[in-house]
């Protein structure tokens, strides 16, 4: 099935509205977003499903969207017996980031989860290891948040030098 | 596999570390390895010594300059990211790129691929014991790297590809220079299988060891030869057709092949030898095909995506990598996130390592060809 036939598909099977959305120019892919407390109920009928049957979690990251007060989580699905991909998204709030957990229907999600929790800071209620995976578990604060600003020391090392470029450099400009 | 008993044995859970710096971790990983004798009751990868931030640095450059940062997601496989991440700007340019430009992107792919096979063969060999076939695979790969040198200037880190096609033509003398690697290469395959395939001691520590069932593979996301190692037929390249391999034959070494049964780590090495010889069959369709005309299709020097976003994935060495790409309109992405086989591939460890022994730890992890800077980013 197509991404629009699969989102038809999905708000006859859910029984409710499903926001549907395509970049500014129609290219590249297309998503639905589904609302936070439907999340998993939404995951286990496109895993279930047998028209849909996605099987293949291919990615589950998010994005920080500080202008809405957001952060949204985005799965990327594929189903090996149908062939056909679909991007589903949900957002949840910014100052209190808490999302029910995929990982009893994907085990993949596992780490995906972590990594979102770590670099993110969204809580996951129910994942069964929600540590830090890439930044060490005392670290301060979720790198990919746009507001993020690095600790100026970790355990007493320093994490910039002077006289040195930035960790991060700057935006370029015109 | 059932625990030996030992009348008036003590039992006892020894918390083992192994890792950052083991010669068999496939760069710097730890491994907590929750022991009673040889037999472990559970592995848990300890991840992100080697994280980079490339995803937060994306953020930071402009379409064009971070090309070159895709290489550093993984070192063995380069031209895959770099693929990868054109196809993602690609998508949402809407730009189509130029056949002869498609071919030579499947050129340097499959001699990255065959490449990589290369250290991860001559890797699983060596960390089960074997150093010679190891050094000779190694002195293989520098023939690709010298064939890439003359490519593009560069031998481990390309920054060959561009957005819209890639940078520099080849020429006939050149095309002579991949041929006659090609017939050096060819029958190198069967000496490798001669010296190391059938093998019986390196059979007996990779047969019917750490089993991955099709079901597990598919729900853990394991990509690529893993996959396929576990019987489940699906390649990226065949099945969701990009670039210019719609235009090719080749076929999809799917296990079990040979001794052994789907999913053990003899299945996950057959499958990548036989995915050398299917690379080689592409390579030479791309010398009798190429076509000519430009290498880059015209996009503005300063490249603005149109708001919106992408998912690109191409078939690398390790599986699926896959390049997720958001923006705001703006000259820099706004969220970039790379997919990559060895991070689906090391989270399924701590589900895969209860029962096995130790020693089989380093077979299963040197199998799915996990590697440290590919799973960090």
């Amino acid at each position: 099935m197509k991404p629009v036939e699969i989102h038809a598909y999905l708000q006859q099977k859910l029984d409710k509205q499903i926001e549907w959305n395509e970049g500014e120019k129609s290219t590249g892919d297309p998503w639905a977003v589904i609302e936070a407390d439907g999340w998993v109920d939404a995951c286990l009928v496109t895993r279930d499903d047998d028209q849909l049957a996605f099987d293949f979690l291919r990615s589950l990251t998010g994005t920080d969207r500080p202008d809405d007060g957001k952060i949204e989580v985005v799965a990327h699905l594929w189903s090996y017996s149908r062939r056909h991909a679909f991007v589903l998204k949900t957002t949840v709030d910014r100052d209190a980031p808490v999302l029910a957990s995929l990982t009893s229907i994907w085990p993949a999600a596992v780490w995906y989860e972590r990594e979102i929790y770590d670099l993110l800071g969204i809580d996951f209620s129910g994942h069964p290891d929600l540590r830090r995976i890439m930044m060490p578990n005392d670290w301060v604060g979720h790198p990919l948040r746009k507001d993020y600003t690095e600790q100026a020391d970790y355990r007493g090392i320093p994490t910039s030098r002077p006289g040195y470029a930035t960790a991060v450099p700057e935006k370029v400009d015109e | 596999m059932s625990e030996p008993t030992q009348a008036g044995a003590q039992r006892e859970e020894i918390v083992l570390n192994m890792g950052p710096h083991h010669p068999s971790t496939h760069g710097v990983l730890r491994f907590v390895v929750h022991t009673d004798g040889e037999i472990m009751r559970k592995a848990v990868p300890e991840v992100g010594y080697l994280h980079r931030g490339l995803e937060k640095l994306a953020e930071t450059q402009t379409y064009a300059g971070y090309m070159p940062f895709t290489d550093r997601v993984n070192y063995l496989e380069a031209m895959f990211a770099e693929q990868a991440y054109a196809m993602a700007v690609e998508a949402l340019l809407a730009t189509e790129v130029p056949p002869r430009a498609e071919f030579l992107r499947t050129i340097a792919c499959e001699l990255n691929r065959i490449a990589n096979h290369h250290v991860t063969l001559g890797c699983i060999t060596m960390d089960l014991g074997a150093y010679t076939p190891f050094v000779y695979l190694l002195r293989e790969r520098e023939g690709i790297n010298d064939l890439i040198e003359a490519l593009c200037g560069n031998r481990i880190t390309h920054n060959y590809l561009r957005i819209g096609g890639v940078s520099y033509d080849v020429d006939d003398k050149w095309l002579g220079q991949l041929e006659s690697y090609l017939n050096h290469f060819e029958p190198i395959i069967d000496e490798l299988v001669a010296l190391i395939v059938g093998n019986e001691i390196l059979i007996k520590r990779m047969e019917d060891v750490a089993v991955i069932s099709r079901e597990d593979a598919v729900a853990w996301g394991l990509t690529g030869p893993n996959l396929r190692a576990s019987g489940q037929d699906w390649d990226v390249r065949r099945d969701i057709p990009y670039g210019a391999y719609p235009q090719f034959e080749f076929d999809v070494p799917v296990g079990p092949l040979g001794r052994g049964q789907a999913g053990d780590c003899n299945q996950r090495f057959l499958v990548r030898v036989e995915e050398m010889r299917q690379s080689c069959r592409i390579l030479r369709q791309c010398l009798a095909k190429l076509p000519e005309g430009d290498i880059k299709a015209k996009v503005p020097k300063m490249i603005k995506a149109p708001k919106g976003e992408s998912y690109a994935s191409v078939e690398g060495a390790r599986g699926e990598m896959g390049c997720y790409l958001v923006s705001d309109g703006g000259k820099n992405p706004y969220r970039l996130k790379w997919r990559t086989g060895s991070f689906s591939a090391m989270s399924i460890i701590e589900h895969t390592s209860p029962g096995l022994m130790i020693a089989d730890l380093v077979a299963l992890v040197a199998t799915l060809d996990v590697i440290a800077p590919e799973c960090d980013r």
